[in-house]
């Protein structure tokens, strides 16, 4: 377990709900949130996406987790309070806060709207910030944040759609416009089909893409093209399946979490083809280098967005009508939602309504 | 008017840049015809004329190019043993440039090829694709080439030329082109550069720096672009951007020159604390990373913005890509036989990058070629003769050689 961040009684009470141990079970948690400085942007928490990497944390299953945590960076809500110095946002607007809640602003990628990859930058859950308190997350009623870090939600994306989007739909847009994967007639290929990979699919048919979503189960297939609107949908498991499609990709976002093989991605890809991953995959993988090298293909990482370009991408959703499959729960299914998680049983991302069901006395 | 014949110099044995004598005999001037002697079993002669005339007096002549006996090394199995051997190449079509290889590189696929490493070997398999020669003959379609002329044979001699790849000069990438040794072809099999004699279709033939030295030159032709492509496709050409060059071979000392052509920083990574001095002194390398001190590895970490990985034994790519800074390439060429390790958290949660890169299409090996007149960049060579070629493979093998074994094939190899 990682070292546990400092706990101080900050002035505003604040009431959660946090996993006490590596059993990740999450049970209701007061605490407090600081006073709004003159650059924060505080409010009150209507809706939390649960990302995997929720679960991730709860459970430790990364080693870098102290308790208790309270998870949730898919953060949507209305503004109650700014500090005075604030220019972006006033009482009443629709916010959000994403994966990131710092970095330190100084290095040349926070520089570079990069904040995403800042080697100081702070999670929004499970962290500490600079001054080494805690960072509690969304599955609390009220949050307070720099508002470099508070993201304008659009008007015409209801609330309990615009917080999956700010990491699952960074998550995928951020790769897929920096690898130039977003030209219009591409064929992209998406590998699993949670919450990311459905947000990934509905990106690139809205970048006007050649969609195939590569899968390990076929009763995914309908739901996949008729629902989704992929194109096409290859059981990965089926090697006729796999050898009808070699060579015919220019980019895959690989959204799996699992250990799984590369090979049958990269013969996937035409040459100067890339293969993005996503998924945080602890263990080791195998790499057949003379696959990269004989089509000059490309394996490459990303993570999250930056600021910039998460409003960039929630902007871009709100135009085109790009919005996540939710499934809404109370805050006490929140257990349920997670072990259900594990199986991947949701479509595609549950979101808790924290505004009607999160109540002190839950 | 009679014969005329013009000795053009002397083949001199002792010299690395062979001369050749040349004997024109000219039957009569309004039509010409040359006739082109060659000696028995001997060195092929041919001539070069400063006459501007055009090339319509130069014609075929019946069956000028049928060795029935060329003489080349081959391998006949996986010991991967070379020894002579007999067969004979095609005739100069129209489209053909026929060359009289000076020179011919040995580049550690000719090894992975000798001993079947990769699985797909079919013997005998005669190798050789960094080839250094001079024009014999021309198709009376050639335009770019003339007899006399220094030219460059590298991996290919063969594409579609319709496909995408082949139309955006990218032939290394076309799922149909031909390698220059051990790929089948009209019938046959494509056979290298351990051989004194090749006709390749005009498209895969490149031209010589004219300063450049042949023998020097001739590793530039499979390792020079091997390392040259890859810099330019994936950007890592910025003046004083910092790249590491995994391996100190053949394609890791190339690698070094062009980066530091480029104006880049460039550290060598590398297993062998005792190529130190030599990385620097002699390569030009600002600095030496020894890969297998801790230390030294934890305190580059986050260092280079490209690096290169030459290295063709298995090896982790971790610590390779933990030296990367943020958005960082690393560019593998070495084509390992076996899979490696990696991990693809630094990938995700630094945005890095593992691209891959095989050799170079012909309009960029040109260019490629181009840029090393320029920039007065060849090879360190070992010079050594045919029959001396199973003994360089050992010590290739052993990674024995600073940096590429050049066979000087038309001292050396003899026609029986």
């Amino acid at each position: 377990m990682a070292t546990e961040g400092k706990v101080v009684e900050h002035p505003k009470k604040a009431f959660g709900w946090a996993a006490r141990d590596p059993s990740g079970v999450l049970s209701p948690f007061n605490f407090s949130r600081r006073e709004t400085g003159e650059k924060d942007v505080a409010f009150k928490v209507l809706y939390c996406g649960i990302c995997h990497s929720d679960l991730h944390m709860a459970k430790n299953e990364w080693g870098t987790s102290f308790y208790p945590l309270v998870p949730g960076h898919e953060l949507a809500g209305i503004v109650t309070e700014v500090g005075s110095k604030v220019e972006k946002f006033k009482v009443g607007d629709k916010v959000g806060v994403g994966y990131l809640i710092d970095s330190c602003r100084s290095c040349q990628d926070c520089n570079d709207n990069l904040e995403n990859y800042c080697p100081k930058f702070v999670v929004t859950c499970g962290a500490k910030y600079r001054d080494g308190t805690v960072t509690y997350g969304g599955y609390s009623d009220s949050m307070v944040a720099d508002e470099h870090f508070v993201i304008r939600i659009p008007d015409n994306i209801p609330l309990e759609f615009a917080g999956p989007l700010l990491c699952a739909g960074v998550t995928v847009y951020s790769p897929l416009r920096f690898f130039g994967l977003d030209k219009p007639g591409l064929h992209i290929g998406v590998v699993g089909l949670g919450g990311l990979g459905h947000m990934a699919v509905k990106f690139a048919k809205a970048f006007g893409a050649n969609v195939t979503v590569i899968s390990t189960s076929p009763n995914k297939e309908k739901e996949a093209i008729e629902h989704l609107g992929a194109d096409s949908f290859l059981i990965s498991s089926d090697p006729k399946q796999i050898q009808g499609a070699i060579g015919t990709l220019d980019g895959i976002i690989d959204t799996v979490s699992a250990v799984h093989p590369l090979l049958p991605m990269i013969g996937l890809l035409k040459s100067h083809g890339k293969l993005i991953m996503l998924g945080v995959i602890v263990q080791p993988l195998q790499l057949p280098e003379y696959t990269l090298i004989q089509g000059r293909k490309i394996l490459a990482g990303s993570q999250v967005g930056g600021l910039k370009e998460t409003q960039e991408m929630i902007n871009f959703a709100a135009e085109h009508n790009v919005k996540p499959d939710i499934e809404v729960v109370p805050i006490d299914y929140v257990n349920t939602a997670m072990q259900r998680l594990v199986k991947g049983d949701v479509k595609y991302r549950f979101v808790i309504d924290i505004g009607n069901t999160l109540k002190p006395s839950s | 008017m009679f014969a005329r014949s013009i000795l053009f110099s002397i083949k001199d044995g002792s010299c690395r840049r062979n001369k050749f004598m040349v004997i024109h005999r000219c039957r009569q001037p309004s039509s010409p015809v040359i006739s082109l002697m060659e000696t028995a079993l001997s060195t092929l002669h041919f001539i070069h004329t400063k006459n501007n005339s055009s090339r319509d007096r130069w014609r075929n002549h019946p069956k000028p190019n049928s060795h029935s006996k060329l003489l080349v090394w081959a391998a006949r199995d996986t010991s991967g043993t070379l020894s002579p051997f007999h067969f004979s190449r095609r005739e100069n079509g129209d489209d053909d440039v026929s060359v009289k290889i000076l020179y011919c590189g040995v580049c550690h696929s000719d090894l992975h090829t000798l001993k079947n490493d990769w699985g797909f070997t079919t013997y005998p398999v005669v190798p050789g694709h960094e080839i250094v020669g001079v024009v014999t003959k021309v198709g009376i379609n050639v335009k770019k080439f003339r007899v006399g002329d220094n030219v460059g044979v590298g991996v290919i001699v063969e594409s579609c030329q319709t496909c995408e790849n082949c139309n955006q000069d990218l032939e290394q990438y076309c799922p149909k082109l031909v390698f220059t040794y051990n790929s089948p072809y009209k019938g046959t099999r494509t056979h290298g550069g351990y051989s004194d004699f090749v006709v390749v279709h005009q498209r895969y033939v490149v031209q010589f720096p004219d300063n450049l030295p042949l023998d020097a030159g001739a590793p530039l032709l499979c390792a020079g672009i091997t390392v040259y492509s890859p810099m330019k496709y994936y950007g890592m050409t910025e003046p004083g951007k910092h790249l590491g060059v995994a391996g100190l071979g053949g394609l890791g000392h190339v690698a070094i020159k062009f980066g530091k052509a480029f104006g880049l920083k460039v550290t060598v990574i590398s297993t062998s604390p005792n190529k130190e001095t030599e990385a620097i002194d002699k390569l030009g390398a600002d600095s030496f990373l020894v890969s297998k001190d801790p230390e030294k590895m934890k305190a580059a970490m986050g260092t280079m913005d490209y690096i290169i990985d030459t290295i063709s034994a298995a090896h982790s790519l971790m610590p390779l890509l933990g030296l990367l800074k943020l958005n960082g390439k690393l560019v593998t060429v070495g084509l390992p036989s076996k899979p490696l390790e990696l991990s693809v958290f630094p990938l995700v949660a630094g945005r890095k990058l593992i691209g891959g890169s095989n050799f170079g299409g012909l309009k960029e090996t040109q260019e490629m070629l181009d840029f090393c007149g320029k920039h007065n960049i060849t090879a360190d060579i070992e010079l050594i003769r045919m029959d001396e070629i199973n003994t360089a493979m050992e010590r290739l093998h052993k990674a024995d050689v600073k940096y590429r074994f050049v066979i000087d094939v038309a001292n050396s190899l003899s026609s029986l």
